[in-house]
């Protein structure tokens, strides 16, 4: 993980207040400036009258060329969240704004405008239309948009290319195994080139190894399209591995926003920690993490870069017996780590297992 | 329970006091009201205002069927026999073509075509009619939640009244000839589609659904490129099962005659008791319904798996085909042979036919007629008109004496003390009234006491509600003069309901067990439910003449099948880990079928019940055609005589019985599975 330091990108989507309560008549329970009772009391009430709030409150934005994780249980809220994005499912209160604009309030002939031109979704199950090819699957949004016959070909090439599917166009779903069935949800997503990409559970159907492989795959794509991208798991370890800052969600909630890292150091309480005590944290840390304040006897030390990764640390320490010095980009000095700082170090991150507690 | 011995000293009474006031066993003819009559007064008032609206769609349908007929009649036979095979290998493989051909040719040679073709107009006609209203009304009903609450009551109430009752309304509404048979077969046909586009529009999965909005879907687009073909293999399975209720209907409705097809020819032949020829017709209904059913279902099953490299596209096999038809046309016009028939191409195997059959019927009749005498004296009569009428000399072999009544009472009292000491005190009165009932058979039993014994177990198994519906069902059948009929209707139909699901239910448990034997029942189990109803009556009848005996087993040819289907799927889907553990625990193979599978599979037990007594009953009137007395033949006997009013209380009758049977078996579940859960 490198640190990021350089000015933040622009907002490109975001909500704010966001509830989504299932229920005859659950407008009732808000008015324009937010729930009537105040979230609590309106939140008994809800449950009181057989209504089933969703999502709670949630607010979060989603820069520009960022991965965004929402990693959350079943039944925490987190796929209504993605739903709510794309007005799949109409949010009960609060806003969405897409590039600064108001989607809530988009007439549906707006809406379809922007599902047509800035937004693509995949799906858990896939969702592909068995009854057509691979190539018509991924040529369908084109299609619904009138796109002559000529554009449709080029732009499902050049998708199907992308996600490696060369060769299998004329293949229906169910002759696909599972991964390449999602490779071909995720060309279809991507067929309109949108600039808001949502994923919800993308790889949950898979098996581990396939999995991993998608994961590494959906990496690589993200490093040439640079999408603006919200992405549901319920992996802990899926998330750490390609969020840029993920927000932990329960029971409607979110609970904590942040990066990976922050997350894992700081774990903004005991559900959260649940999630990160199986991590090794030695992982996230670099040398900047273990540097301590030492004596100034610089000279005789070998140096290192405060970015550091956890590996490389150790094989240095070895060879290093005396300890390291660490130094930041611009070689000021951050402080030094010896063999016994760094067992130090290790064992205050080492987290409390809120069971042991 | 002193219910139950009420219950049982009411019959006593009754029963003794009969004699006395013959009213308690015929319901009082001058209580009776004139339901009848006020349907034909009702329906001729309805005609007179509305006569010329039935005359205008009697007469919209009429052109458009004679030219579908004409067209048949006149097209060469050559190209329908083209076009059928190659929709045949299209939907289910040379195989199936190659068997389709066979089949086409079989009714060229054996003189049929006219009559098939016939036929096959009013299907073809009937079936795009009812796709289409079945699919609208389907759409509304997914659409907006007011149709369906309107279009559910409607879609039972069509699948409980009997297929003949429809034909009466309409044949007094639009007049004889084969636009009723038109008209009866769309309104046959439309509730299965209606059903199936609610299921298939229903069902498909939200997630892609919700693919196709993202997709940019408008609505339209979303209904027509997303849902419908989500749908379509459920559409299909719909277009397969109204294909066969238009061709079941459309063979029904030859019966009021007039029309020179295929059924006609049939139940014609059988009348004049030539069995070859109607067995040589019969055949060609049992091909014509195999051949639509695997050409629609295997259309469907098309629609179901998606294969890159299936075979030549559509396009190009259309204009093949249609390119082979050109030419055959062409080939027709200069070669008669192709265009029509030759009448020196046709053979009747019907005279030596006859002679086998003869033979056949002579060689096994000592064996039936031991089976059917056998059954008619010790079953079948009894429940019908009482032991206390059926046992002398000619039937039993001796003159019942005092001491013959002695002793059945002391048994049937013994076996209800033996019961009543095991605590079984609902057991001990069942015994009683089934020995009363048994004494004085179900025509010679007092109404009190069928009305009373209902309604107790109606209360006893569902509450004020089934006492309600029972009430209203008796009522009917009393005031409408309708009891007498009703309660040979239910003997008959009784007796061949538990025969079936007693047959089917055993030889489903063995198919379950066997798996030889179970492929080997598919394909028979297949062809008895395609068939269309009367086809079935044919060998019956040839075997074991006219007459109840003949009915009953008829009724469980067609009735055995669900009891069938259900006991080897219920079986079938236990739970695996369930049946493993208990082989883990040492059973024998007996064991786990009766102590865990069958417990296991009692749900799907019950079902197959219900689907017998709807086909047992459905068939039941199908059976008047050989020679019943019960409602069934009142509906036979409103229909030919043009009397709406009176058979249609009879059809109305029928339908209460299946109604009242039907209600008490799902309350009879519903009872069952509580007592599961409490234990």
């Amino acid at each position: 993980m490198t640190t990021r330091d350089n000015a933040p990108a622009a907002i490109k989507l975001s909500a704010r207040h966001l509830w989504k309560v299932y229920g005859p008549g659950a407008d009732g329970f808000f008015d324009s400036t937010g729930p009537r009772l105040g979230a609590e009391q309106s939140l008994r009430e809800m449950r009181a009258h057989g209504h089933m709030p969703a999502v709670i409150d949630v607010s979060f934005d989603v820069r520009e060329g960022e991965i965004f994780v929402i990693m959350g249980l079943s039944g925490s809220g987190k796929s209504t969240v993605i739903r709510c994005l794309s007005r799949l499912v109409e949010p009960t209160h609060g806003e969405v704004k897409l590039d600064g604009e108001d989607l809530l309030g988009k007439s549906t002939a707006e809406l379809i405008e922007i599902r047509r031109h800035k937004m693509g979704m995949v799906f858990q199950n896939f969702s592909l239309l068995p009854h057509l090819t691979v190539f018509e699957n991924v040529a369908f949004p084109l299609k619904l948009q009138g796109l002559g016959l000529k554009d449709r070909r080029r732009r499902v090439e050049h998708v199907i290319a992308l996600v490696g599917l060369e060769g299998r166009e004329s293949s229906f779903p169910d002759e696909l195994s599972g991964g390449q069935q999602q490779r071909v949800g995720i060309a279809r997503s991507l067929a309109v080139e949108p600039d808001v990409w949502l994923l919800d559970e993308p790889f949950s159907a898979l098996d581990p190894l396939i999995r991993r492989q998608m994961q590494d795959e959906f990496l690589r794509i993200q490093n040439t399209l640079k999408k603006s991208i919200v992405f549901i798991t319920h992996d802990f370890l899926e998330a750490l591995r390609i969020a840029d800052r993920m927000a932990i969600m329960r029971d409607g909630r979110i609970v904590q926003i942040g990066t990976p890292r922050e997350l894992l150091l700081n774990p903004a309480d005991a559900y959260v920690a649940e999630f990160t005590c199986d991590v090794p944290r030695s992982r996230l840390l670099t040398a900047g993490d273990f540097a301590v304040a030492g004596p100034a006897q610089a000279a005789s030390m070998a140096t290192v870069a405060g970015e550091t990764g956890f590996d490389r640390l150790v094989e240095q320490l070895a060879r290093n017996p005396d300890g390291l010095q660490v130094n930041d980009r611009h070689g000021a000095r951050l402080g030094i780590i010896t063999a016994a700082s760094m067992v130090q170090t290790l064992a205050s991150f080492t987290p409390v297992s809120p069971h042991a507690s | 329970m002193p219910a139950g011995m009420l219950l049982v000293a009411f019959a006593l009474v009754c029963v003794l006091l009969s004699a006395r006031y013959p009213w308690l066993v015929r319901f009082p003819a001058a209580a009776e009201l004139p339901v009848a009559a006020a349907f034909n007064m009702a329906l001729s008032a309805f005609e007179a205002r509305t006569e010329s609206a039935f005359k205008l769609v009697s007469r919209l349908l009429t052109s458009p069927m004679s030219m579908v007929r004409t067209a048949l009649q006149l097209t060469p036979w050559s190209m329908v026999v083209l076009g059928f095979v190659a929709m045949a290998w299209r939907a289910g493989g040379i195989g199936f073509a190659a068997f389709v051909g066979a089949s086409l040719l079989y009714v060229l040679g054996i003189g049929l075509w006219e009559q098939t073709m016939n036929s096959l107009a009013l299907v073809i006609l009937s079936v795009p009619i009812s796709i289409i209203i079945g699919f609208g009304i389907g759409y509304l009903a997914f659409a907006s939640k007011r149709a369906e609450r309107l279009t559910n009551p409607l879609l039972d109430i069509l699948q409980t009244v009997p297929a003949f009752a429809y034909l009466l309304p309409l044949l007094l509404l639009f007049g004889f000839g084969p636009v009723v048979g038109l008209i009866a077969s769309i309104v046959f046909a439309f509730p299965a589609m209606v059903r199936n586009t609610m299921l298939g529009l229903r069902n498909v999965p939200s997630d892609i659904l919700e693919a196709g909005e993202m997709a940019g879907a408008t609505g339209r687009q979303l209904f027509w490129q997303v849902r419908i073909p989500s749908a379509r293999y459920q559409l299909l399975v719909g277009v397969n099962q109204t294909t066969m209720a238009a061709l079941s209907m459309v063979i029904i409705a030859s019966i009021i005659g007039g029309t020179n097809d295929i059924g006609w020819t049939v139940l014609s032949a059988m009348r004049k008791a030539d069995f070859g020829s109607s067995i040589l017709a019969g055949i060609v209904i049992a091909l014509l319904a195999m051949i639509l059913d695997r050409l629609t279902a295997g259309f469907a099953t098309r629609a179901k798996t998606h294969r890159s490299q299936k075979d030549i596209p559509f396009r190009a096999f259309a204009a093949l085909v249609a390119a082979g038809l050109m030419v055959m046309y062409g080939a027709s016009t200069r070669f008669d042979q192709l265009a029509a028939w030759p009448a020196d191409w046709i053979a009747d195997p019907s005279e030596s036919l006859n002679r086998g059959i003869e033979a056949l019927v002579l060689f096994t009749r000592p064996v039936l007629d031991a089976v059917k005498t056998g059954m008619l004296f010790f079953v079948m009569l009894p429940l019908k008109i009482g032991l206390q009428k059926v046992v002398g000399p000619a039937s039993w072999g001796f003159q019942p004496g005092i001491w013959h009544v002695v002793g059945y009472v002391a048994l049937a009292v013994s076996a209800a003390s033996f019961a009543l000491l095991k605590g079984r005190d609902v057991a001990a009165s069942a015994i009683l009234l089934v020995a009363i009932l048994f004494y004085v058979g179900l025509t010679g039993l007092p109404w009190p006491v069928m009305v009373a014994v209902v309604l107790a177990l109606g209360y006893r198994l569902g509450g004020l509600r089934l006492v309600a519906i029972s009430g209203f069902a008796l009522g009917f059948l009393l005031l409408t003069g309708s009891w007498q009929k009703a309660m040979l209707s239910v003997y008959l139909g009784s007796l061949a309901v538990i025969l079936s699901f007693a047959i089917g239910s055993a030889l489903g448990v063995l198919a379950s067990e066997n798996e030889t034997f179970s492929r080997l029942m598919r394909p028979v189990n297949d062809t008895m439910q395609t068939m269309p109803q009367f086809v079935l009556l044919i060998p019956v009848v040839m075997l074991f003449a006219i007459g109840d005996f003949t009915a009953l087993i008829a009724i469980i040819f067609y009735a055995y099948v669900p009891a069938f289907r259900y006991a080897e799927a219920g079986l079938r889907q236990v739970d695996g880990r369930v049946v493993e553990a208990a082989t883990s625990l040492g059973t024998t193979r007996l064991q786990r079928l009766v102590h865990v599978k069958l417990p296991l599979a009692i749900p799907n037990l019950m079902l197959g019940l219900n689907q017998t007594i709807v086909y047992g009953i459905g068939m039941l009137v199908i059976a008047a055609l050989v020679g019943t007395s019960d409602l069934g033949q009142e509906v036979y006997i409103g229909l030919s005589a043009g009397n709406f009013g009176q058979g249609m209380v009879a059809g109305l009758g029928m339908a209460a019985i299946a109604m009242l049977a039907d209600s008490f078996c799902k309350a009879w579940q519903r009872h069952y599975r509580t007592r599961i859960r409490n234990g």
